[in-house]
């Protein structure tokens, strides 16, 4: 049986987590108009948000591999896997790899933060799709540099609730 | 959140060097808050928003997590193995929760 420890926080705040707490701040008010009551967000809310948190940098195609099924009988758990060709050495890694759903109400599915400990830049996820739409990957090099790629999905019953 | 029950899948050995692959799983309704109840009224959001995998102190992997993860969220990586240790896996809940799992790595 695995051990559950229920605590609530008592360490001092960072500076590190109030960046990423203003950082949380800056999507949310990106997300407003996407609240619920709005039906979906579109191809163009996702490469706002890619622009505005990769400071413009034009992504380049290549590196990734989407993995994900062509056709999704259950949008409530729809498999998903990112592969990124990169050494993974302590000069040249993959910090990030962030996914979005364009017609989900809300585009964001989640971060993965990898470190050259990683090995490989790979992992995977299960996500809720709301319909049929494209699903983008976009990682960030430790050069700096960005990646996408991009990906359909058919889903044949929606998952995000209602 | 109560009843919450991480789950992690590691080897229990690996050879110095290798890629070892690891799969958490936790059970949790993650809550969207895009579903509405019975009256129309929205459902507040609760859903677990980070994962972070560490190993004798180093972060290996961590992930930011949105609505749109699956109940019960599953998580598969990777680590290469360089020296024996303790993984500790540590989910964030939106209520502040906070649950952890521990698990062993011989590397000879």
């Amino acid at each position: 049986m695995a051990q559950v420890r229920l605590t609530t926080r008592t360490v001092p705040v960072t500076r590190r987590e109030i960046l990423r707490f203003a950082g949380i701040g800056l999507i949310a008010a990106a997300a407003v108009p996407l609240a619920p009551g709005r039906a979906s967000a579109t191809a163009d809310d996702v490469s706002a948000i890619v622009a505005e948190r990769f400071g413009g940098a034009e992504p380049k195609e290549g590196r990734i591999d989407l993995v994900l099924p062509e056709i999704a009988e259950n949008g409530n758990t729809v498999p998903v896997s990112v592969r990124i060709d990169s050494p993974m050495t302590t000069n040249d890694y993959v910090k990030s790899v962030s996914i979005f759903a364009e017609g989900n109400p809300l585009p964001e599915v989640a971060t993965f933060r990898f470190t050259p400990r990683s090995g490989v830049a790979e992992a995977s996820t299960r996500m809720r799709l709301a319909g049929t739409q494209n699903v983008v990957a976009v990682a960030q090099m430790s050069d700096g540099s960005v990646y996408m790629a991009k990906k359909e999905v058919k889903v044949t019953i929606g998952g995000c609730g209602g | 959140m109560a009843g919450v029950r991480p789950r992690v899948r590691v080897p229990k050995e690996a050879a110095k060097g290798e890629v070892v692959e690891i799969k958490t799983l936790i059970s949790h309704q993650m809550e969207s808050g895009q579903r509405r109840d019975s009256k129309g009224e929205i459902i507040p959001r609760q859903i677990i928003n980070t994962f972070t995998c560490t190993f004798n102190g180093d972060e290996v992997f961590s992930a930011d997590w949105h609505g749109a993860i699956s109940a019960n969220p599953y998580m598969q990586f990777f680590m290469t193995a360089e020296e024996s240790g303790t993984f500790e896996f540590t989910w964030k809940d939106d209520d502040g929760s906070v649950y952890t799992e521990t698990a062993e790595l011989t590397v000879n």
